[in-house]
């Protein structure tokens, strides 16, 4: 909400500057966004008096002219063709600014001295819709009878400092002028009223008997206030009212339309006026909107209506949509002679869902939305009368049409100064909640403060609270630490130290955190090459998204790795690592809400291998106390290399996938063809891991270590091996470690080498040669029966 | 040194003169030429080849014990004595001189072991989490230290849990379709951390102490400032007794470790659903301490948090009774907190994942 200074102290006797209005204003809850001076920046403008004109001795299309500028005559010289001796138009003075920075300097104009400038409308920052009288690209020249000399910032209104208010949704009342006047009174404790417009009703008849009122659902629409102006002159606003609307940032059309625009700031009740001479059958209906009805409104713009919107109609169509903007063929024009004033008041919910679906918001939905006071219509509609008969723009016809619904009783809330007091630790006395009332026309009545209509807001104690605190000023309130009695932990749960864990190990890995977008786009999967019946495709839909490729809530997480990794890489950083704790969504059968899952993931490229990324989630497992995992390999994951693809597996249950992207995946997103991706489920290994360590006694006894190494058929697995030799080196095998493999001519073709390292020990006693040799030997043997292996 | 106490103490008065006499000053000469010799050793070669030909097995000192055998048996043992106390006379010297010699060698190893010490170290992979969860783990340690719990609760939401509970009017703007994404008429992706509150008041009995993080949704378009994912950090309290000024005490304590001891707030009055009274809070800026600058715009105030006392309808519609209970909730957002305090200018930054990004935190 935008207003000067200058309209709020119409209504109250306030004399603070306006930084610290502003300050105080926003301290009490009026929250002020910025303030500045309307014509800021122009300086050194007055009006001057055009005495004679001659030809510039030297050029065709210059004039020079002699003005009375007050403090004397100065010559200057001009290009313009509207100005003629004993005009009155603004003059910048030698030193004067302009918008733009612009600086006034004495000079000469192909020779001739010129000591200012004569100022046209879009050199003061104003337009056609402030001053109609003048033209656009000619002198403004005034139509007023002011000295020469007089200061033309102030005589424009240049100088008006205008305010910005950051209304809440909560404070209708507070979309007025009035309605911040009362706050800024109760704010600086001063005098506020505001006069009770009473037309003199000058007109002849009754409204009652020149149109009728039906208001079909009252729920829709409680209350419709008409009132009738014959003889109606339309011209421009007297250039008071168009300043207070320029201050406000609306734009001046002409008198009537003026008025209502006027009586919405100050009241800030909307209203419209029809030409009543096109107003059908004498009648006005409030009713719903029928279906494929349409209306073409002021913004020459056809709208398509359904039911479930409101519209006042004559016996015939449509003639505005209710609350929102009125038609184009009932709209006051330079011929209306007739005019209806409608002040009504509208279901919020409606004109909100109205306003959305013909995506039309206006200065009247705005304020209907949040909630208006039923009260406010008639004194508004009055308003209205009192500027048409002040601005003698017509007659009022004597009558008001109000159709009204009951109006609410007012609110009644139980006043407890103790308990407001132990809720805000405070220690304020009951009769300085009263004084904080009063300004804001709270009453009291016994034990109950009663809420004037127009504070929808006051409904609890809270709210009293509230108010108390404002003015009582939030910074007043003692700072205290919490006394209760009872206790909390305070401490992470096992699932944040879990995952804190995980991450702390990723972190010694060299991988660096990443944020990345929850949403994706469905074409993804397409990219992802997952077949059209994969689990992944069924995700949750966000119904309005912002685009395409934020439409989709993500089932993997892998689309996003690859983009940072893609990010990156083209951005020539040669090589990274990178890990993400985010969730996955997944919609479940007959379930609202879908589910989540918590995801790691992680990816490296450029120098990486599967081995490292291998590496880091063995260290995760030994970390946690997941003792035995195994990794399967995955042929027909579409994401990756089938060759270097493998599932975590913890007894039999995935809890993750680990592999080198597929050649195809690495060009689809462009990434290197080398970048090792990870995914895994959190969620399971929650349940898997145990941070319980016991402590087991260090050894006593020497270990001895066997190297083994076999020659087998390329199909036969590392991991295969390992767990034969574990299965068959008996009790005392402390450890096997892979450290080689090897292929080559020497091994021969479909054949490779691979070496162990086995440690034997023994908790009672030094194992003895033969021991170790006897447990080797079966070793060997079952290496050589159940994959052929050879000793190499 | 020993030569002195061999002469002092001639142990051969009774050895035939002639013969005793030749042996004796064969020793002494050995010794002689053994000290001269040894003044000019320099190297451990040379050093062990003197031991040899002094002392070894073929050596001087055995030569003259050979010759033992032309004395008479009562002759022998006095010379085999004088023998010894030569032989460890020149091992005592010997011994003085290789100390001497290692001595020298460490030092020569030492200096040629020099390293240039300016040449970078090598460092072992090191990753560094994002700086929005360094932002959460500072803000989060605070709060546990003061007894709160960490909750957490779904980003898809009930409509219920995130407006409804909350207070939320039925014609509040954040609930429009613009603002906010729905994935039906009843469930959304969640605007604020504030469901899970409701989440966990209805869950639990009071004293309730919790600090919640995480991620929201807004419909708001990329830009600078603006992000559709975004996060926040929320902090409720339930207990008896709580009141307005408890919550200022704790806001103000949260800034001071968050900011710094001299840093100050201010709380100036607002409107959110689910609070009454609400505020949005400013703290002093960081930058200039309050005297204003280009990072406060003048204004010496920065805004970071909304905070208020829970509305007894969110009590209400949590199983809560107003009338015992009394609560404050308060929260801010992630992004804004981590780009005041790393000066990063660009929202998008933080999603970009850009490493050279990612390695300056
Ligand atoms: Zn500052």
């Amino acid at each position: 909400m935008k207003v000067s200074y200058s309209w709020i102290k119409e209504y109250t006797n306030i004399d603070a500057d306006i930084k610290s209005f502003c300050d105080e204003m926003t301290m009490s809850g009026s929250k002020v966004e910025e303030w500045k001076v309307l014509g800021e920046g122009i300086t050194g403008v007055v009006a001057g008096k055009i005495l004679s004109i001659e030809k510039h001795p030297d050029a065709d299309k210059l004039v020079v002219c002699k003005v009375d500028v007050g403090s004397g005559e100065i010559q200057i010289v001009t290009g313009a063709t509207n100005v003629n001796a004993g005009d009155l138009v603004p003059v910048a003075l030698h030193g004067a600014s302009l918008p733009g920075g612009i600086k006034i300097k004495k000079g000469k104009l192909r020779g001739a001295v010129s000591d200012g400038m004569l100022c046209s409308l879009s050199e003061l920052n104003l337009t056609l819709n402030d001053y109609p009288n003048a033209i656009v690209d000619g002198i403004f020249i005034l139509d007023r009878d002011i000295k020469p000399g007089t200061d033309m910032i102030h005589e424009l209104g240049l100088d008006e400092e205008i305010i910005e208010f950051e209304i809440t949704s909560n404070r209708p009342d507070c979309f007025s002028v009035i309605g911040l006047a009362r706050e800024a009174a109760a704010t600086f404790k001063k005098e506020f009223s505001v006069k009770e417009p009473k037309p003199l009703e000058k007109g002849t008849g009754n409204a009652a008997d020149m149109i009728s009122i039906e208001v079909y659902d009252k729920n829709l629409c409680p209350r419709y206030t008409g009132r009738v102006i014959t003889d109606v002159i339309i011209e421009p606003s007297p250039e008071w009212l168009r300043k207070k609307l320029r201050d406000a940032g609306i734009r001046p059309i002409n008198n009537i339309v003026d008025i209502t625009n006027y009586v919405l700031l100050e009241y800030g009740q909307p209203m419209h006026a029809f030409d009543l001479d096109n107003i059908r059958g004498g009648k006005i209906i409030v009713r719903s909107a029928g279906e494929g009805e349409e209306i073409e409104t002021l913004d020459d713009q056809p709208r398509k209506l359904d039911p479930s919107m409101l519209v006042i109609a004559d016996s015939e169509r449509p003639v505005a949509v209710a609350g929102v903007m009125g038609g184009a063929d009932s709209e006051v024009t330079g011929n209306t002679k007739t005019i209806l004033f409608e002040s009504a008041n509208f279901n919020m919910t409606s004109i909100r869902l109205t306003a959305q679906k013909l995506a039309m918001r206006t200065e009247s939905s705005g304020r209907f939305e949040k909630g208006l006071d039923m009260n406010s219509t008639l004194p508004a509609v009055n308003r209205a009368c009192e500027l048409v008969e002040e601005l003698g723009a017509g007659k009022v016809v004597p009558g008001v049409i109000d159709v009204c619904a009951n109006i609410p009783e007012k609110k009644k809330i139980p006043l407890r100064p103790e308990k407001i007091n132990a809720f805000l630790g405070t220690d304020i006395p009951r009769e300085e909640m009263i004084n904080i009332f009063k300004p804001l026309e709270i009453e009291i009545n016994g034990d109950y403060a009663i809420a004037p209509s127009f504070r929808p807001d006051l409904l609890s104690e809270a709210d009293l609270a509230e108010e108390v605190a404002r003015f009582h000023g939030y910074n007043n309130i003692k700072a205290t630490m919490l006394a209760g009695e009872g206790t909390t932990q305070g401490k992470r749960s096992y699932k944040q130290n879990l995952r804190n864990i995980v991450e702390n190990v990723c972190l010694s890995a060299g991988l660096y955190e990443i944020y990345t977008y929850s949403f994706t786009s469905p074409a993804v999967f397409d990219r992802l090459r997952l077949p059209a019946e994969s689990i992944l495709r069924k995700t949750v839909i966000i119904r309005r998204p912002l685009g395409e490729d934020y439409s989709v809530m993500r089932t993997t997480t892998l689309p996003e790795m690859m983009k940072v990794i893609s990010h990156n890489s083209n951005r020539s950083v040669a090589k990274g690592g990178f890990y993400e704790m985010s969730f996955t969504y997944h919609p479940v059968d007959k379930e609202e809400l879908p589910e989540q899952r918590t995801v790691l993931t992680m990816g490296l490229y450029g120098g990486g291998d599967f081995y490292d990324m291998k590496g880091i989630i063995m260290n995760i497992a030994d970390t946690l106390g997941i003792a035995e995992t195994e990794y399967i390999p995955v042929i027909d994951n579409p994401v990756f290399h089938p060759g270097r693809c493998a599932a975590v597996t913890v007894d039999g249950k995935s809890i993750g996938t680990i592999g080198q992207v597929h050649p195809e995946i690495a060009d689809n997103f462009e990434i290197p063809g080398d970048t090792v991706l990870c995914e895994m489920d959190i969620d399971a290994i929650y349940g898997l891991a145990n941070l319980n360590r016991k402590y087991s006694e260090l050894p006593r006894y020497p270990s001895v270590s066997r190297d083994i190494a076999v020659v087998v058929d390329d199909e036969v697995s590392a991991g295969n091996i390992i767990k034969l030799i574990k299965a068959t080196a008996g009790s005392n095998l402390e450890d096997v470690e892979f450290f080689d493999v090897y292929k080559g001519e020497q091994i021969g073709a479909g054949k490779k080498s691979l070496a162990f390292s086995m440690t034997y020990r023994s908790a009672e006693r030094t194992l003895t040669e033969d021991e170790v040799g006897t447990s080797f030997d079966k070793v060997v043997k079952a290496l050589a029966d159940k994959t052929g292996a050879m000793l190499r | 040194m020993g030569w002195r106490f061999f002469v002092a103490k001639n142990p051969i008065n009774n050895i035939p003169i002639e013969r005793g006499i030749r042996m004796e000053q064969r020793l002494k000469e050995i010794l002689e030429i053994a000290e001269s010799e040894l003044g000019g050793i320099t190297d451990m070669k040379a050093l062990e080849e003197m031991r040899v030909r002094f002392t070894g097995k073929k050596g001087m000192l055995t030569e003259v014990l050979r010759g033992m055998g032309q004395l008479s048996p009562e002759e022998r043992p006095a010379m085999g004595k004088l023998v010894n106390e030569v032989r460890s006379e020149i091992e005592g010297l010997m011994t003085s001189v290789r100390e001497k010699l290692e001595k020298e060698a460490l030092s020569a190893r030492l200096v040629k072991e020099k390293l240039d010490v300016t040449i970078p170290g090598k460092r072992p992979a090191l990753g560094r989490k994002h700086p929005l969860t360094q932002a959460i783990e500072e803000m989060e340690e605070i709060f546990i230290g003061l007894g709160y719990d960490i909750a957490e609760g779904p980003e898809i939401e009930t409509v219920y849990n995130n407006f409804d509970a909350l207070n939320t009017e039925e014609n509040h703007p954040s609930r429009d379709e613009q603002d906010t994404f729905y994935i039906t008429d009843n469930t959304l992706l969640r605007t604020q951390t504030s469901p899970v509150q409701i989440r966990v008041m209805k869950s639990s009995e009071p004293p309730i102490k919790i600090i919640c993080p995480g991620r929201v949704y807004r419909a708001d378009t990329v830009d600078a400032t603006h992000s559709p994912v975004f996060h926040q950090i929320e902090g409720l309290v339930i207990d008896k007794g709580v009141t307005m000024g408890d919550l200022i005490g704790t806001l103000k304590l949260f800034a001071k470790n968050l900011f710094g001891e001299e840093t100050d707030i201010r709380l100036r009055p607002h409107h959110f659903p689910f609070t009454e009274p609400s505020a949005e809070v400013d703290v002093s800026c960081w930058v200039c301490g309050g005297k204003g600058c280009r990072v406060c715009g003048g204004e010496g105030w920065i805004e970071i948090l909304g905070a208020g006392m829970v509305h007894p309808n969110v009590m209400k519609a949590c199983g809560i009774d107003p009338e015992i209970y009394s609560g404050f909730a308060f929260g801010m957002g992630v992004e804004r907190a981590a780009m005041g305090r790393h000066n990063i200018s660009d929202l998008r930054l933080l999603f970009e994942n850009d490493l050279r990004f990612l390695r300056q935190f």
